[in-house]
């Protein structure tokens, strides 16, 4: 019955089929619309032209290994933040995460005695009860992530200052490196991974590989992913089509908080005390990452290998405009040129893609038959 | 052949406001009933009845002839009814094939390495739609390079895979063009076709005639009529839809301004 007048494409199908198929992408065409393809352009323009002003330098291991570790400490949080805007909100608090969950461990472990291992396992658990309340407060009130999280951020801030001076009577906790545990958390978390050259490269860049990987995977590779792409962009439909989008957004600001308490880990190892403001302001680094790598501001669409790029980027620069000895003021006029061109060409290339792609599906014999008839001989 | 959903003099009220009163229909396997009405006819209180969103007060409510009464939207979709919404929305820049399983993506694989079966999940969805007539080329384009008419049939599709035995379609054409109406009209048949009972709402006799089977008339919650096929012709149909009796006084009324603004025109 209806299969008959309707065949599924074969083989022989796709070869005889190039008049309809004209209009459809051409290769060139269709790597331009992939999210990351912009993040990896301006990546590789970005390395030449450090390449050309500050030469050996950043040609050099010394050079590479410094602003892969920039790059590195932008990305172990902003991987999250880029999932959790496809998800289609924000977390101004995943900046203020950094120096609350090391705070929180360096606390358990310098004036409660912990261990460092169960005081970062407390760190993370408050992390993660932060990351929930986030989220619950979100989907429950359904205001803006953007008010909502504003609201956690200053209220994290003020209290991280607030009970540090209240204990340590200084805004930071110093003397991590006596409590039991240390060596093995510095191994973990900030140690050197490989030599090479001489130089040192730390295991943050692991992490940030690791967490790229596993991101990018779980987004385009699991259910959870495509529950995040459809709670992003049209959160209603999801929830008809039985996606749990509130425990969907949940995980997705528990995610940010977990990967913010890796973060916080790394900064507490590598400097060997908390500082409790650590990270604050770093919430907009994570979002232009994100941005840099195709992330929609409005959510549903994006990529976690071009959030990664995104975060090279930010590394490079902020390194490379010191190792060119040029001002160093000038990084944040970069990032904010960089941001608008970003952003623009995301919007741009999104509109491009959907009235290009337009005639690619063919629905045969209705109406008018003779326009599809006619160029369907091939 | 038997009834796959039968309501027999089904009511329902809101406080004191008949919003149905004594509606009487039925579908069976392989044919279309069209419920046609007006806006505020008690059209979108019957869907909400059928799709689990409200329970009826009166009557019987019978599928496959036991007597329900669905609890919830997810209650009625367990028994086989899926409704494809008018607004149906869709995340516009996920891919056919993600949003054909949303919700219900086919995995592989165990413990933290389950992922998604895609290549499974795009053939399904290239054979699905090539089912209801749809070519698909490309299963990663997205949703929203689909017109209207498209999108109603991946939907459609959808229900029928994932095993829907009644098809509520919530006025599909209402927003599309005549050359994008024909195409939904054209998916009705092919789910008709291929043994679901369709229930189509529209306001629209001349798109309800040629595909249904049954038709339901109702006006301001009360049934103008439940008519088979046999029993009332296209021209019935669209007299009884448009009010009838008071559309012609209508005309009478539209005529005699006409003519009474070219007298005083002539004059």
């Amino acid at each position: 019955m209806t299969t008959a007048t309707a065949p599924t494409p074969t083989v022989a199908d796709e070869v005889h089929t190039t008049d309809e198929r004209l209009a459809r992408l051409s290769p060139w065409k269709r790597l331009l619309v992939r999210p990351e393809f912009g993040a990896l352009a301006g990546a590789v323009v970005v390395w030449l032209l450090f390449a050309w002003q500050a030469k050996s330098v950043w040609l050099s291991w010394q050079g590479t290994a410094t602003y892969l570790d920039t790059s590195a400490a932008y990305g172990l949080t902003a991987v999250a933040v880029a999932l959790l805007m496809i998800g289609g909100e924000f977390d101004l608090s995943a900046g203020v995460m950094t120096g609350t969950t090391g705070m929180f461990a360096a606390l358990f472990a310098v004036h409660s005695g912990l261990n460092l291992w169960p005081a970062m396992g407390l760190s993370l658990i408050i992390a993660l009860f932060i990351g929930f309340l986030n989220g619950a407060m979100v989907v429950k009130s359904g205001l803006p992530s953007f008010i909502v999280t504003l609201g956690t951020f200053f209220a994290l801030r003020g209290f991280n200052l607030w009970l540090t001076q209240q204990v340590t009577n200084q805004t930071q906790v110093t003397g991590i490196s006596e409590a039991s545990g240390y060596d093995f958390a510095r191994k973990v978390f900030a140690a050197d991974i490989v030599r090479i050259g001489g130089v040192g490269f730390r295991v943050s860049i692991l992490w940030f590989l690791g967490m790229v990987a596993i991101g990018a995977w779980v987004l385009l590779r699991t259910r959870v992913g495509n529950w995040i792409f459809a709670v992003g962009g049209n959160r209603d439909a999801a929830r008809m089509s039985g996606v749990p989008a509130n425990a969907t957004k949940i995980g997705l600001f528990m995610t940010v908080a977990l990967c913010g308490w890796v973060h916080g880990m790394v900064v507490l190892m590598q400097t060997n005390r908390s500082n409790v403001i650590e990270g604050v302001g770093q919430e907009f680094f994570f979002i232009i990452a994100a941005v840099l790598g195709g992330c929609l501001l409005t959510g549903g669409f994006g990529s976690i290998v071009g959030a990664g790029l995104g975060c090279l980027i930010l590394g490079m620069t902020a390194r490379g405009i010191s190792l060119a000895g040029w001002d160093n003021n000038l990084y944040f006029l970069f990032l904010g040129v960089i941001l608008l061109l970003a952003a623009f060409s995301n919007e741009w290339i999104r509109r491009w893609a959907r009235t290009a792609s337009r005639p690619t599906v063919k629905v045969p014999d209705v109406a008018e038959t003779g326009s599809t008839g006619a160029t369907g001989g091939g | 052949m038997a009834e796959l959903l039968e309501m027999q003099r089904l009511s329902k009220y809101f406080g004191n406001v008949i919003a149905l009163h004594q509606i009487t229909t039925s579908v069976r396997a392989g044919e279309v009933t069209c419920v046609l009405g007006d806006n505020g006819a008690g059209k979108s209180t019957l869907i909400k009845i059928l799709s689990g969103v409200h329970k009826h007060d009166e009557g019987h409510f019978l599928i496959e002839g036991h007597d329900v009464s669905f609890a919830s939207p997810r209650a009625a979709k367990a028994a086989g009814i899926a409704t494809v919404y008018q607004d149906l929305a869709m995340p516009p820049l996920m891919s056919i094939w993600r949003n054909f399983f949303l919700g219900s993506e086919p995995t592989t694989g165990w413990g933290p390495l389950r992922r998604l079966d895609i290549a499974a999940a795009k053939r399904t969805a290239v054979d699905e739609m090539a089912k209801m007539g749809i070519d698909v080329r490309d299963p990663e384009q997205p949703v929203g390079t689909l017109s209207g008419g498209e999108r109603q049939s991946v939907a459609i599709a959808r229900a029928v895979y994932f095993g829907a035995k009644i098809l509520i379609l919530d006025e599909p054409t209402a927003a599309l063009g005549v050359k994008q109406s024909g195409v939904v009209l054209k998916y009705i048949i092919a789910a008709r076709d291929r043994g679901l009972g369709v229930i189509f709402i529209t306001h629209n006799p001349h798109h309800a005639y040629p595909v249904g089977d049954r038709f339901l008339i109702l006006k301001r919650g009360q049934s103008l009529g439940n008519f088979a096929k046999s029993e009332i012709t296209r021209e019935e149909l669209t007299r009884m839809m448009a009010g009838g009796a008071e559309l012609e006084a209508l005309a009478h009324e539209i005529e005699s301004v006409v003519r009474t603004e070219e007298v005083t025109a002539s004059q």
